[in-house]
């Protein structure tokens, strides 16, 4: 190494340049297949009037929504409003109760959720139609002060998730199946599953399984546990990218309707929506029409198997389908 | 933050809420009508954290106190040793388990090695200055009468080390029983399933977890200053005594 302090000094700042351009180039996924941009989208328009009106739009706590909370945030953000982001809140009942004490303006829940969490509905009385399930939530949302917005395409339900291995070796297709067999197989999922009615508690009360072992897993990791040998058994969402981009995983049919299914709506304070004016639900409405179900599965792929950020996902979302330049 | 501004005795009310938690079994909200809290499942749940945090000091002592006394002894290494020190307390628990359970799955064994993680470097570090400003004079009267190495370092050398060693420990316990509390994202349930779980035990629950966190962290480090008191060798337990 050069003792010239000079030739030093210049070295090290090449390096550090170099750096520089090395980690943003890493950090650009260039390979974007777009998802067949929407000819007829409409643009988004900043309003100047919203430039008033501060948002904070709140998520719970898993891949799917730290997506969807991203694309409400940036579709409003780009209708004008000021808008903050506080994802990652927890389960629904911590996200309700942050949303009734103004912590957060609006979120994104399932109906199905919605019905069996906060307004007490048994789960197979929730409506498979997703218009019908956001009808008869809305008196119930009425009634805490908060508006619901008219439901996504795509719904979302718990499901049970096995190898498609063993799923063909033991010969069980329906989570009925699973009856005489269910005492020698673990079960993994999230810790509060155990004392959900759209979770463990279903499984046991309605289709009366008794397992070996329940495992409380930290969400993230609902797969890694199947791979690895450790769950026979594991609870995951029916929008999960791993069951779209691979043949691996199966997921049992649930014949007696224990765990419902439910489409998206965008909940918010009604004081909020009263305040924002129409840009609100028109935004709302605007950028959740291009969520279908493989969509919204391949949007999850890119967060948890290409590894990309939501925020990221979310921006390229609204891009590729015309809601924002 | 939370609620609209309550009287003092009101704050007083949600403690209150939270060791009528730990004291009696209530049914949950959400709970789908299992019963919640109460002295059993909190004792239940505290014996785990403690096994854990048991398991991982122990290894983390086995791997951290040799190396440390080693380095200390020979004076070199005090780049390493510091370093981990500084840097391991920065490792996210959260990522090392996940890392850990593609390889070695979920469960005691991946939270014993990823809290044994978070123990080392304080051990490490302590080990290594206590030796290094043991008294130079002991240790060459030590060698001048012809003791080993090993003989310096078990019977001078880590005696009078014992009070810089044992300080590291009570860091290390405090940090481990503190973090064993997210167990239950691995397949081990510890307190922690209280606060992780708020849908299910409600504020109280995650109330009550948390003082029980608190009260197991003081009760070790109760128990491990008394634990330090015996280790400390008579002469030095003056020496300490006219110091305080």
């Amino acid at each position: 190494m050069s003792s010239n302090p000079r030739v030093r000094a210049l070295i090290a700042a090449l390096l550090a340049l170099a750096l520089v351009f090395g980690v943003t180039a890493c950090g650009d996924d260039d390979d974007d297949d777009g998802d067949g941009g929407n000819g007829g989208a409409q643009v988004i328009e900043s309003n100047p009037d919203n430039g008033d009106i501060a948002i904070t739009v709140g998520s719970k706590n898993f891949t799917e929504q730290f997506i969807l909370g991203e694309i409400y945030a940036q579709a409003l953000d780009a209708a004008g409003y000021r808008v903050e982001k506080d994802l990652n809140l927890g389960s629904e009942q911590i996200a309700l109760e942050s949303l009734r004490n103004g912590e957060i303006d609006a979120y994104p829940e399932y109906t199905s959720t919605a019905l069996t969490s906060f307004f007490e509905a048994a789960p197979e009385d929730v409506p498979a139609d997703g218009q019908q399930a956001f009808e008869e939530s809305e008196d119930d949302f009425a009634q805490l002060d908060l508006t619901a917005f008219p439901p996504t395409e795509f719904s979302s339900a718990n499901a049970v998730g096995m190898l498609r291995s063993q799923a063909e070796q033991q010969g069980v297709e329906t989570i009925s199946d699973l009856e005489g067999e269910a005492q020698n197989l673990t079960l993994f999922g999230s810790p509060e599953c155990r004392q959900r009615i759209d979770c463990l508690l279903g499984l046991q009360q309605n289709y009366g399984l008794q397992f070996d072992k329940f495992t409380p897993v930290d969400i993230g990791l609902r797969y890694e546990v199947l791979d690895n040998g450790q769950a026979d058994l594991s609870i995951v969402f029916t929008t999960d990218a791993q069951l779209a981009t691979s043949d691996k995983y199966v997921i049992l049919e649930d014949d007696q309707q224990v765990l419902p299914a439910g489409n998206v709506l965008f909940v918010a304070r009604q004081q909020t929506v009263d305040e924002a004016g129409p840009d609100f639900g028109d935004t709302v409405e605007l950028v959740q029409e291009g969520l279908t179900l493989p969509v919204m599965q391949e949007l999850n792929a890119r967060v948890d198997i290409d590894k990309e950020t939501p925020e990221r996902v979310a921006s390229d979302y609204l891009q590729e389908a015309g809601y924002v330049e | 933050m939370i609620a609209p501004a309550k009287p003092p005795l009101a704050l007083l009310g949600q403690f209150g809420d939270a060791f009528d938690f730990i004291f009696n079994e209530q049914i949950g909200r959400f709970s789908g009508g299992e019963p919640v809290g109460g002295p059993e499942q909190v004792l239940d749940l505290a014996a785990t954290q403690l096994e854990l945090t048991g398991l991982a000091m122990a290894l983390a002592l086995a791997v951290a106190l040799p190396i440390g006394l080693w380095l200390g002894h020979r004076g070199k290494g005090e780049l390493l040793a510091v370093a981990i020190g500084n840097s391991g307390r920065a490792l996210p628990e959260l990522a090392i388990i996940a890392f850990m359970a593609a390889a070695i799955g979920v469960g005691l064994l991946n939270l014993t090695i990823a809290l044994a993680i978070l123990a080392v470097p304080p051990i490490l570090t302590n080990t290594y200055v206590a030796v290094r400003q043991v008294d130079r004079g002991a240790v060459e009267a030590a060698q001048g009468m012809g003791m080993s190495a090993v003989g310096v370092i078990g019977r001078v050398e880590l005696p009078l080390a014992v009070p810089t060693i044992m300080s590291g420990v009570r860091t290390s316990t405090t940090n481990v029983v503190a973090t064993a509390t997210i167990a239950p994202l691995a397949g081990v349930l510890t307190l922690g399933d209280f606060i992780i779980n708020r849908n299910v035990y409600g504020d109280d629950g995650v109330l009550a977890g948390a003082i029980c966190v608190a009260i197991l962290a003081l009760a070790l480090e109760l128990l491990l200053s008394v634990v330090q008191h015996l280790l400390t060798p008579r002469g030095l337990r003056a020496v300490a005594a006219e110091a305080a």
